[in-house]
């Protein structure tokens, strides 16, 4: 490992899924490095490739979905591991949280089952052992009563409540990098903001690196120091965070950001939105995927496609228009 | 829990009494009586016999007076076998028939769960595609059908196994009743296995459960197997039920000395407490393990409660 302190070195990575219509790249030759303890978030509309991107290095893929490309972590390329090798690290190493608490705990099994599990499987816990560390998790994400909450099932708690138990249990192992892919997406705004304060109030606990998955730059702000844009399957913008929100440099980035509500601004102007929608991933436009959505398009936007260039230090974005240095 | 199960005990009565009434009046309004033979009885035989029976009295009393029997346990005697009494009859066949039925029911579930399962677990692969064709062909072939096919090829041609009979039950009178009986099932029970089996590995907790690094035997086994076999529970109300009825056929085909045969035999023969008998029996049974499988489910899936 010639850089000890990164964690994940993305190359081209492609994921592409086979379709009664046709093949779909989902993710297109995406490319990106995370430092130990950083946050990333990765940004986009629905379609953007961004939850495939992950699922694909956890080899969670639906059957007709396919990955290529390397994603080295820790200097394992997680995409040439067997089952059994990926089977070591997913859970332990890496864990992740879904959208979907309602349906992502099996509603069959006990909580205390279903996390006492994971440090059976990869700690070597006894069953009481595993217990033990289950409830004070579970105290950890503010679970109020762990103790006796812990043998009921799903159904009895709420869908605020079982996103904490999902977090618990992705937490179980210490894992070295934590994925979220949006996980307060399915939840009520107050709900929403506990989940987010918890989440920062973990990273500084834990120190685990993280990588959000988002659509709303506003839960972006509050955690991440990293942002990375997909549009289309490919990243069209990449920066720290403060630059990102300052001064955004797509206009895909600057739309999302506009149209992200605001207290500090005068009532009466309407909240903006970026006219039309995400592209058919069967049918892309030519050039810039962007392009038809584009309210600063030029000729050539249509014709040639962008590529990814470094616009300053760390600081990446695919589009033909000039950089402002206002 | 035990106020459901009393309520579903009171819900039974109603049930039962319906099926009584109309089994009782549709028997007597099938042509034809107990004692029509061949040759004319002597006018006065015929009448003794009738008044012997109650069958001279206007049907309403005879209903009457049968409810009143049977809420006191007493079936009647055979008007064919003349020295048993229904209860009598009905216990020497039940043994038979439960031992015949229970194997069905055994075999169908252990060969169609795994069948099933091994279809979604390689969806669309020419396994797949085997085993659903196979169940189609299962479903669409009545086993009147089936039973007498197959004890040509292996008993009439082959001399492989007893072309008939019970043998108190050897395994070798058993293996094709028992499988003739259980095709059907097998087909049904591997298309709902594979069904549900599919839906409930594509579910969200699945890929919780792949995400936690577990292996896919242990996901299979902890996390998808009890969601992907309820359906299959609740279908073993209604197998039940075409397990008996199956068993009617069956039993007369293979001529096994069990209930279904004396149900045969009695709607033939005009055999009308027997035939009572043999529906009440049956439809206690259906009552009582619809009963089973619904407490079952409760102990299965943790949301439902009673």
């Amino acid at each position: 490992m010639d850089h000890p302190q990164r964690l994940l070195d993305v190359q081209d990575l492609r994921v592409r899924f086979e379709t009664n219509d046709g093949e779909i790249r989902a993710v297109d030759g995406l490319s990106f490095r995370m430092r130990a303890g950083e946050t990333l978030g990765i940004v986009g509309e629905s379609g953007s490739g961004k939850s495939q991107t992950v699922l694909s290095m956890l080899g969670l893929l639906a059957s007709n979905g396919r990955a290529e490309g390397r994603v080295d972590f820790r200097g394992t390329d997680l995409l040439s591991l067997t089952p059994s090798e990926l089977n070591r690290i997913r859970g332990d190493a890496i864990s992740i949280i879904f959208q979907d608490p309602m349906t992502s705990l099996n509603p069959y099994l006990r909580i205390s089952k279903q996390m006492a599990e994971v440090l059976v499987l990869h700690k070597g816990m006894s069953e009481a052992e595993a217990r033990r560390r289950a409830i004070e998790m579970l105290d950890a994400v503010k679970i109020p009563d762990a103790a006796n909450r812990v043998d009921r099932y799903p159904h009895e708690f709420s869908g605020g409540m079982r996103q904490r138990v999902m977090i618990a249990m992705a937490l179980l192992c210490q894992p070295a990098l934590l994925i979220a892919d949006e996980p307060t997406t399915a939840l009520d705004v107050t709900v929403q903001a506990q989940i987010m304060h918890l989440m920062r109030e973990l990273k500084a606990d834990f120190d685990t690196s993280i990588i959000l998955i988002t659509h709303d730059l506003g839960v972006v702000a509050g955690l991440c120091d990293t942002v990375l844009v997909m549009y289309a399957g490919e990243m069209v913008e990449y920066g720290p965070v403060e630059e990102i929100f300052e001064r955004p440099l797509h206009p895909y980035t600057q739309g999302l950001l506009e149209s992200v509500p605001r207290l500090d601004r005068r009532g009466g102007t309407r909240l903006h939105s970026i006219p039309g929608n995400p592209p058919n991933l069967l049918h892309l436009p030519p050039g810039c995927p962007f392009q038809p959505r584009c309210e600063r398009r030029l000729d050539r936007c249509a014709v040639e496609k962008p590529s990814l260039v470094e616009v300053g230090p760390d600081r990446l974005r695919a589009c033909h228009l000039e950089v402002s240095h206002d | 829990m035990l106020a459901y199960a009393f309520r579903r005990f009171l819900g039974a009565w109603p049930t039962l009494l319906l099926i009584i009434t109309l089994a009782f009046f549709l028997i007597r309004v099938a042509p034809g009586g107990p004692f029509d033979t061949d040759k004319m009885l002597p006018p006065e035989v015929q009448a003794n016999l009738d008044k012997k029976y109650h069958l001279d009295e206007p049907l309403w009393m005879q209903y009457g007076r049968y409810l009143w029997d049977v809420a006191h346990g007493d079936f009647g005697p055979s008007f064919q076998y003349k020295d048993y009494s229904v209860t009598e009859l009905i216990g020497a066949g039940f043994p038979v028939s439960l031992r015949l039925g229970l194997s069905a029911i055994a075999l169908a579930l252990v060969v169609g769960v795994t069948f099933g399962t091994l279809a979604a677990l390689r969806q669309n692969s020419r396994l797949d595609y085997t085993v659903m064709a196979l169940s189609m062909t299962g479903i669409s072939i009545p086993n009147f059908v089936m039973a007498p096919l197959m004890l040509l090829v292996f008993a009439v041609y082959l001399h492989w196994l007893p072309a008939g009979g019970w043998n108190d039950g050897a395994l070798p009178n058993m293996i094709l009743p028992v499988i003739a009986l259980a095709l059907p099932q097998i087909a049904y029970i591997s298309r709902l296995t594979r069904g549900s089996m599919i839906e409930v590995l594509r579910s969200n907790y699945i890929r919780t459960a792949r995400a936690k690094g577990l292996p896919e035997r242990v996901v299979l086994m902890r996390h998808a197997l009890k969601p992907g076999l309820l359906p299959v529970v609740s279908y073993l109300g209604p197998a039940t039920a075409g397990i008996i009825t199956g068993s009617v056929v069956i039993e007369q085909i293979f001529g096994i000395p069990g209930i279904g045969r004396y149900f045969v035999q009695g709607a033939l023969n005009r055999d009308y407490t027997l035939v009572m008998g043999v529906v009440i029996f049956y439809g206690v049974l259906i009552i009582v393990f619809n009963f089973i499988v619904d407490l079952v489910y409760g102990l299965l899936d943790p949301r439902v409660r009673y």
